[in-house]
């Protein structure tokens, strides 16, 4: 019998003869993006030259903890090209403190000053900078100046921490504690009263580096006529910046243009206001000079966000029959030096989606955020899901080996079922929709399951360590409900017909390699039937989009594509009136249909929009009252989240002589509601399970105990490479969304979170008949081997 | 990312070259496929002010075979060793490490002389080099002289080639296929975590095994291959040289892997690396 293995999406075209209406959305189109990137035409942000610009280098503490006594900067100021150095002193208290979005009630924090002013608390914190004629200067001054460190105990284990005599971050705070919170939902005492057992486990998700191929870098220029500034800089959130800096540096946000060119990639490293951009801002206003920054990898990997960071010791009420009623979970996050944007909510976001996709009764989550002489930790990739992904995950799958039932019998029995939609769970969330059941079966479908256990039985008895890893996951995303968010969980989307006929279209989210020049023009091409080349879609300049929340949180197509939904149909309702006054008809007796506009019963005589386009600006034949122009902007309010879903299987063999981990068979099947570009789709996808392969395999960001950096290279921080992937197969379902007009989820960290607690199920599936229960990532070689020495399963 | 400024120049001739490190002493570097040098250049852990760029002196790229030995121009490329017919024939040992190096990119311009004067402990040259007994061919302006591979990695990144002195050939027998390298790589950086060259002489009973990556240089595992001289190959006899694979050395430890774990792969791959070439011929 043979298997339908899914094939990856093949590129289409516009099929003809289609309906204007329908030529285009759902279709698997090649990027309008991709030429300009392919050909390096592109412009980042280091493309940028202005007149007169200079370039700026930032010195950088080389200790974890330590007072800084004096910093020497005459022989730097001599070097020719050298224009300005500055200090903590010279800039601290002209400007604001670098913010918090998302403090939690009862938090301590230190005041985050844009330098190190008496004291640096990490390895990369800022301490000066120096700006010159050239970069090569700028360079060659940090060699000149001399800064005086007094080394202190680094505070680097984030359980020490909170040990009484433990040294303190932030001695002025008088605790190592940056915040607590919890989480209560159910009622937790009688789960666990009622339970057959309760199962304990600690688990744990190691710091990470993002790693974006492309550092972080701006340019700020300051335009002294307007006292106006434009600040380019490679970010996620031109229009978050727009609001956060001009209360640090004192320019209004009517006078701030902020411009994200080309970025490549974000990954959450840029979804934040970094000092960096901050004092680079301030000193082009105070040179009046245009000033860059481009870090270096090094700079990077020390001073851009980590993810992660948590440790969790988590009780399990279950019963006999593989219920799982109540999770208890006691958590620690290691938030570093200081909370940047949205820091404390990372691990709040773990707390709501701790349940995963199962009918738990109770949850309770206690988090203790820790300061540490560590880079912050903020948003990446998951932000928070992937940890209560690999939670709920690990956790299904040890509840099947302590009850010695099927690990699939398990995830089936605590699922809602389709008709139990929208889902209220035990943390108070609404699951917009969902068929777990249907994921998981075709997943299983895919992977020819009975013969994958086959497969596992003939391996074994050949005395290979072969394992099976399952995670059937659901993520929450598309945020969101403005109550629920800091400032503002609407998009903003404006759509203009210009006179000649064309389209603009214009977005407040802020895609950074997402697609959405694409996949905007596809939706905007079939609602207002027309063909796509007619359409450009901008963004990025919150000179041109003048409202937005920028792209992070797979919150692009689901808001910001109804947002241009909503205007797209303002604009027909519109030129109804215009038609119908053109027609000499009523609105109410015009209907439109793939792109024309015609009196219902006499489609023969009809308008196309080049026609209306003309008409509405040159204003001649415009009915009373009627306001010239086609174009409308709308801020679309989402009523709820969505929730992706999915299922990942994934097969792997132990090599037990170098505990070395090949993945042997990986499927895929992820459910984001309707598929607005399936390429698009399937690219989110492939990505987010490579960051996962890292993730579960081989990346972890190492401090030593002293709060030195060892893994600030490519040298020894190991992202996968082509050769590390397997070949995906690779399938979805469709469960539409109810939470906005176009039925999408988001897809873009989905990958992410639902790929590495398959691979950490399969590895310990593997080790599993060596009597090893539990192993935490990422599993490297020696960290394997040593797990199978310990239980004398060497060769 | 940014280098310390630095005068460039490039001779057409090796006594050129010679003359220019004569004349620069400490303050210059040899440039030959840069894959090395300018990395650490940008991290200004070498910061030379005077960089001599031999990459056009044409006698140094060059290989030849005479009587059972072959000679190899030091600025031959890791590439040119790994695609030559030549040395799949007659050295194959070489053209296998050669396509173990580093990626696509690094192996068009790096150099075997380059790779060797750098001795970093963890490379792959050094090992195929020891292994092979390799002769090091060393242009001096105190007279050429010939180095024997025991003598010419001498420390973590130092050869016995002076600051004033250059490469040129590195010389090796013609050898019978049953020779093989196994590699454990670094996940990061590529570079050997354990890599055991192994050249078997089955007409003579004789092995050699050369280990990179565990200790601060490549070394001789003279233990191991004291177990198997004069014997036959098999499974055992294998099994129980490569067990003395790490004896008396002082493995290497970082986040990477424990000394413990080192010293666990050299078996694990010496093992591989025997019954790989054991089975060659």
């Amino acid at each position: 019998m043979s298997t339908t293995i899914e094939e990856a999406p093949k590129v289409e075209e516009a099929p003809k003869g289609a309906k204007a209406s329908q030529k285009y959305f759902g279709r698997a189109m090649k990027r309008v993006e991709d030429p300009r990137l392919l050909k390096g035409i592109a412009t980042y942000v280091d493309d940028l030259k202005l007149a007169g610009m200079l370039h700026a280098e930032y010195v950088r503490s080389p200790h974890a903890n330590a007072k800084i006594n004096s910093i020497k900067t005459d022989s730097a100021k001599k070097l020719p090209g050298v224009v300005a150095i500055f200090t903590g002193a010279d800039v601290n208290d002209k400007l604001g403190t670098i913010p918090c979005a998302t403090p939690l009630p009862g938090g301590k924090s230190p005041d985050h000053k844009v330098l190190a002013g008496a004291r640096a608390y990490f390895v990369g914190h800022p301490v000066a900078i120096v700006v010159a004629e050239t970069r090569a200067i700028a360079r060659d001054a940090l060699e000149l100046i001399d800064v005086d460190y007094d080394p202190l105990p680094a505070v680097i284990d984030p359980e020490k921490a909170l040990e009484k005599n433990s040294p303190l971050t932030h001695p002025e705070l008088g605790t190592n504690i940056a915040f607590t919170w919890s989480l209560s939902g159910g009622d937790v005492e009688s789960a666990f009263k009622e339970a057959d057992k309760v199962l304990k486990i600690r688990l744990i998700h190691p710091r990470l580096t993002p790693m974006a191929i492309e550092p972080r870098g701006c340019v700020a220029s300051w335009h002294a006529g307007e006292s106006s500034l434009t600040l380019w800089t490679s970010t996620q959130i031109p229009h978050l910046v727009r609001t956060l800096l001009p209360g640090l540096i004192g320019i209004p946000e009517n006078k701030l243009r902020v411009v994200a060119p080309e970025v490549g990639g974000g990954f959450g490293s840029k979804l934040n206001l970094y000092a960096e951009e901050v004092v680079i801002s301030h000193l082009a206003i105070r040179l009046n000079r245009p000033i860059k920054w481009i870090e270096g990898r090094r700079e990077n990997a020390a001073a851009t966000i980590h993810g992660r960071d948590q440790i969790g010791d988590h009780e399990i009420a279950i019963k006999k029959d593989g219920t799982v009623l109540a999770i208890r979970c006691k958590a620690i996050v290691d938030v570093g030096s200081y909370c940047q944007l949205l820091t404390p909510a990372i691990p709040t976001l773990t707390g709501i989606m701790l349940c995963g996709c199962y009918k738990l009764k109770a949850v309770q989550m206690e988090v203790t955020g820790v300061h540490t002489n560590k880079m912050s930790t903020d948003a990446y990739r998951g932000a928070g899901r992937p940890e209560a992904a690999y939670i709920i995950e690990r956790i299904m799958d040890l509840v099947a080996s302590e009850l010695g039932l099927d690990p699939v019998q398990v995830r089936l029995k605590n699922m809602p079922e389709p008709t139990e939609f929208p889902f209220q769970t035990a943390t108070g969330l609404q699951y917009d929709s969902g068929n777990y059941q249907a994921a998981f079966n075709k997943a299983r479908e895919l992977a020819d399951w009975p013969n994958l256990l086959k497969e596992r039985d003939a391996a074994r008895k050949a005395g290979r360590l072969f394992g099976i890893g399952l995670s059937t996951y659901v993520e929450i995303c598309a945020l969101g409900p403005s109550k629920t968010m800091a400032a503002g969980g609407w998009e903003w989307g404006c759509v203009r017909i210009e006179i000649s006929g064309k389209v603009t279209v214009i977005t407040g989210t802020t895609p950074h390699g997402q697609g959405q020049e694409t996949s905007f023009a596809q939706i905007a091409a079939d609602r207002l039937g027309i063909p796509i080349e007619d359409i450009v879609v901008l963004h990025g300049d919150t000179a041109t989009a003048h409202f937005g929340r920028d792209t992070y949180g797979s919150r692009a197509t689901a808001l910001g594509g109804s947002a241009i939904v909503m205007s797209i149909d303002k604009i027909i309702e519109k030129t109804k009136t215009l038609a119908a006054a053109l027609l000499k008809s009523t609105p109410e007796k015009i209907e439109f249909a793939d792109g024309k506009f015609f009196v219902s019963g006499e489609a023969e005589n009809e308008l196309g929009w080049g026609q209306l386009a003309s008409e509405a600006y040159v204003a001649k034949n415009l009915p009373p009252g009627f306001e010239p122009g086609l174009e409308a902007s709308s801020f679309f309010e989402p009523p709820n989240c969505t929730f992706p879903f999915g299922t990942h299987i994934v097969a792997v063999d132990v090599d037990r002589d170098t505990g070395q981990v090949k993945i042997l068979k990986y499927i895929a099947v992820d459910d984001c509601g309707k598929q607005v570009n399936p390429l698009l789709v399937e690219g989110q996808v492939q990505g987010g399970i490579a960051q996962s392969i890292g993730a579960a395999l081989m990346e972890r960001t190492v401090y030593d105990e002293n709060g030195q950096l060892l893994t600030g290279e490519f040298m020894d921080y190991a992202i996968p490479r082509a050769t590390d992937i397997p070949d995906y197969v690779l399938g979805s379902t469709e469960t539409p969304s109810p939470s906005n007009p176009l039925g999408v989820k988001g897809v873009g960290e989905a990958g992410t979170i639902g790929s590495t607690p398959a691979i950490a199920n399969a590895v310990i599936d593997a080790l599993s008949p060596l009597g090893i229960r539990h192993l935490d990532l990422p599993f490297t070689p020696e960290r394997v081997w040593r797990a199978i020495q310990q239980k004398g399963g060497g060769s | 990312m940014i280098a310390a400024a630095f005068d460039y120049v490039r001779p057409a001739t090796l006594d050129e070259a010679l003359e220019h490190l004569a004349k620069h002493g400490e303050d210059a570097k040899v440039l030959a496929g840069g894959h090395s040098l300018i990395p650490a250049m940008k991290l200004r852990l070498s910061q030379p002010r005077v960089v001599v760029d031999i990459g056009r002196i044409r006698d140094l790229h060059s290989m030849r075979e005479r009587d059972g030995q072959i000679a190899i121009g030091a600025l031959t490329t890791h590439y040119e060793i790994e695609s030559s017919d030549f040395l799949k024939r007659s050295c194959p040992l070489l053209p296998e490490v050669a396509g173990k190096i580093g990626d696509v990119q690094v192996r068009n311009k790096g150099t075997i002389g380059g790779s060797c004067v750098h001795a970093d402990p963890a490379g792959d040259w050094p090992a195929a080099m020891l292994a092979l007994d390799a002769e090091f061919e060393i242009g001096s302006p105190r007279g050429n002289r010939t180095v024997v591979a025991k003598d010419f990695f001498v420390d973590m990144l130092t050869s016995a080639v002076q600051p004033d002195e250059i490469l040129k050939f590195i010389r090796v027998r013609v050898t019978a296929k049953t020779t093989a390298y196994v590699k454990f790589a670094q996940k990061a950086s590529g570079f050997a975590i354990a890599g055991v060259a192994a050249v078997v002489d089955k007409a003579r009973k004789d092995v050699a095994i050369a280990v990179t990556g565990v200790a601060a240089k490549v070394y001789r595992a003279a233990a191991a291959e004291s177990s198997l001289r004069g014997l036959e190959l098999s499974a055992t006899t294998i099994a129980t040289a490569a067990q003395q694979v790490a004896d008396g050395v002082d493995p290497l430890s970082d986040i990477h892997a424990s000394s413990e774990f080192r010293a666990h792969l050299a078996r694990v791959q010496a093992k591989r690396a025997l019954e790989l070439a054991a089975s060659r011929g």
